[in-house]
């Protein structure tokens, strides 16, 4: 008697959960587009909503960070930056940004060392070095001024440091230079996992090609977030039913091995790096790129491809190897 | 997941040391580091300049951050320490990229920057001091006993030592860096820049509030032109020790206008010791470090050229006390015949002389010519006559035998 009720209340509880995720992440993703187009207040108040539920939530507040720097009040943003550090030493994006601030300041100390910390977080933050590298300049140039009694009055504006605009950003270089402009992988990286396939249907035939690599992209980048997020059922759900699970393995068995891992460790950090797509002779689409993972106990790198087709709009995973 | 190689990345930190040891081997002053040892742990200087001279000896052994860090500790307690300031600037430019010599600042005059090298490198000729306790210091051969310290300016080493008044061997009490005139020693000429090279001693205080800035914690006016320099015409004045301005803890070695600059630290400790009216100083080009048995038997022989003077003076025997003057002798504008014709016709009318010879300071006087400097109380009494006064006699070696060459009050 008592067992159908508890069951029901559980799948309504796991239909009230997964509604929540899909709200939360719609609302990260609304606050992020809405920071690009400048409403930087609009993006706030979304940002705010989605915190109030979530306050411990790291990606919403490195975004809050993002956009309180963009409304120009530093010292917000320093806040913001300074507890995510506090709460995720081991993630370097919020020490970089932190430095950034500190730096438009003119607290080059300050910079250097979050800078530093960065770097000893994650030694291949070619953003946090191009940042320490200018901050020592800096530091280099005023310890100068002061040898030879140089005031150059209030220099600090000079310079320009960048900050990282995602967290998990890993080694892509976003934030220097517009999107539009820069290669296809960066392009994909900096638009995000915000990038909806159905949009590009649309598109002239022209474009289609475009269209469809930035949705093949899309995907790819929506894979890595899921993964990154823990979140195993969004990262299942990139597999077409067709998926060629390695090893011959029963699927079932392939997704609790999978879910086992995605759950275990305390962060994951999924990077796509380089991504180049391109389609076969049947449309399917090939993605090779570098993909970094890094977890609590494990941080490695290496050269992956993904090959997708499009299911009802939906590029989903058929095959995945290392390469 | 790409991997940037940047700095600190292990191929790069390698031309981080490779570009530093460029600079090492480019730019005069860390090559100097090169050949250096440390320090020998008798010395008394500034807590600064020995962190310093550690960042720089960590230079040259690729420690850049612990240089770094002796030149950030330093900078807190003396954030106008321009070459410190100037070693940090490299320190932290070669971390963001390679840099082949030292000063890379834009801006600011060549001058400068050439004025910061120079210090950097004599504050590493510096380090290399090492005051042997069994040598002494040649110049200083003898002290009154009121005297409680003497001065001696080594130029090429841009210090400045003192020596402690024990009776015997004067003993090594500090040693302290000075900026001494743009164009260097030997002093000639009113506005040619440069620090006179004699023995002098300091005649006055002038206290800081009566000072600008410029001269930092205060200014003591030593003796030039001395007796010596005005019987070679030198002129001149206004040689001073003093201080620094608040802005500047220490200039480059060679950039006064002919004054012994210090810091105000070391101003402020040597000030406590010096006596107004009697501290010696001998500016010299070089510390001339003796055997003390040497130095004895050199005092011991002017000793007794003056012991000799002082017995012809009171046999009354004027061609004998004349025998003591030199050739070229001087005083108050009397030549060596005027003075003998003076002193004949003194002596003549004197049934009896008595002098006594007091508190006798003996400094050799730097330069070519072998010239003591004999200051002391005389005290004079004759059958006609009692006089007290100081005098100060110039000594020179004269055909191996040592000569009055000058005579006067001091």
């Amino acid at each position: 008697m008592s067992r159908i009720p508890l069951l029901a209340l559980g799948a309504a509880l796991l239909l009230v959960w997964q509604m929540q995720a899909g709200f939360a992440a719609n609302s990260y993703e609304d606050a992020s587009r809405l920071l690009k187009r400048g409403n930087y207040s609009a993006a706030l108040e979304t940002i705010e909503t989605l915190l109030s539920a979530n306050p411990r939530d790291a990606r919403a507040r490195f975004l809050k960070g993002l956009i309180l720097t963009e409304q120009n009040k530093p010292a917000d943003a320093i806040k913001v930056f300074t507890t995510l550090t506090e709460d995720y030493p081991e993630l370097p994006e919020p020490y970089n940004n932190l430095a950034v601030l500190y730096a438009s300041q003119g607290q080059y100390d300050k910079a250097r060392k979050s800078l530093e910390m960065a770097i000893r977080t994650h030694p291949s933050s070619a953003i946090a070095h191009e940042n320490l590298g200018d901050v020592y300049a800096k530091m280099a140039s005023q310890a100068y001024d002061k040898a030879l009694q140089l005031d150059r009055g209030n220099a600090a504006a000079q310079t320009k440091l960048a900050m990282i605009k995602d967290l998990f950003s890993g080694s892509v270089v976003p934030g220097k230079g517009s999107p539009d402009t820069d290669g296809p992988g960066i392009a994909a990286t900096a638009q995000g996992i915000a990038g909806n396939p159905a949009t590009t249907a649309a598109k002239p035939a022209a474009q289609s090609a475009k269209a469809d690599t930035d949705a093949v992209l899309a995907a790819v980048n929506g894979w890595a977030k899921a993964w990154s997020s823990k979140n195993a059922d969004a990262y299942l759900a990139y597999y077409a039913p067709g998926f060629q699970v390695p090893g011959g393995e029963a699927r079932a068995n392939w997704e609790a091995t999978r879910r086992d891992r995605i759950v275990k460790p305390k962060l994951i950090e999924v990077t796509i790096g380089s991504p180049k797509v391109s389609f076969d002779a049947d449309g399917r689409a090939v993605v090779k790129f570098r993909q970094g993972y890094k977890s609590d106990t494990l941080n490695t790198s290496g050269a992956k491809i993904l090959t997708l087709v499009k299911n009802n709009d939906r590029w989903q995973i058929v095959q995945e190897k290392m390469s | 997941m790409g991997c940037p190689t940047r700095l600190f990345q292990a191929g790069s930190r390698q031309s981080l040391v490779q570009a530093l040891v460029a600079v090492v081997a480019a730019g005069a002053s860390y090559a100097w580091a090169m050949t250096l040892t440390p320090a020998p742990v008798s010395r008394q200087t500034s807590a600064p300049e020995a962190m310093l001279v550690r960042a720089l000896l960590d230079i040259r052994d690729s420690k850049f951050s612990s240089a770094l860090d002796h030149i950030d500790s330093l900078l807190v307690a003396n954030p106008n320490f321009r070459l410190a300031q100037l070693v940090k600037g490299d320190l932290l430019l070669a971390r963001a990229r390679p840099i082949n010599s030292i000063g890379n600042a834009s801006g600011g005059s060549a001058e400068q920057v050439a004025g910061l090298r120079d210090e950097a490198r004599a504050r590493l000729v510096r380090s290399q001091i090492d005051p042997q306790p069994e040598l002494a210091p040649r110049y200083l051969l003898q002290l009154p006993e009121k005297e409680k310290l003497a001065l001696v300016l080594d130029s090429t080493k841009s210090t400045l030592f003192v020596f402690e008044n024990t009776g015997k061997t004067p003993r090594y009490v500090a040693d302290y860096y000075v900026t001494i005139g743009k164009n260097g020693l030997e002093k000639l000429r009113e506005g040619d820049k440069k620090t006179p090279i004699g023995v002098y001693h300091v005649v006055s205080r002038l206290p800081k509030d009566k000072l600008t800035d410029f001269y930092g914690s205060g200014a003591y006016p030593i003796s030039y032109p001395n007796e010596w320099d005005q019987v070679r015409g030198r002129d001149g004045h206004g040689i001073w020790l003093h201080g620094t301005p608040r802005d500047t803890y220490s200039r480059p070695p060679r950039a006064s206008d002919g004054c012994i600059v210090l810091t105000n630290q070391d101003l402020e400790a040597l000030a406590e010791k010096l006596q107004i009216g009697s501290t010696p100083i001998v500016i010299a080009d070089s510390m001339d470090w003796a055997k003390p048995e040497e130095v004895e038997s050199l005092r011991t022989e002017l000793a007794s050229s003056i012991e000799n003077w002082r017995h012809d003076w009171e046999s009354r025997n004027s061609d004998a006390y004349l025998r003591h003057y030199a050739r070229k002798f001087t005083s108050n504008g009397l030549n060596l015949a005027q003075w003998s014709a003076q002193k004949h016709q003194v002596n003549a009318g004197k049934s009896w002389i008595k002098v006594r010879v007091t508190d006798m300071s003996l400094l050799l006087y730097p330069g070519k010519e072998e010239i003591a400097v004999a200051t002391f109380e005389q005290d004079y009494s004759s059958s006609n006559l009692s006089n007290r006064m100081m005098k100060r006699q110039y000594w020179i070696r004269e055909n191996n035998k040592w000569r009055i060459v000058f005579e006067g009050a001091a």
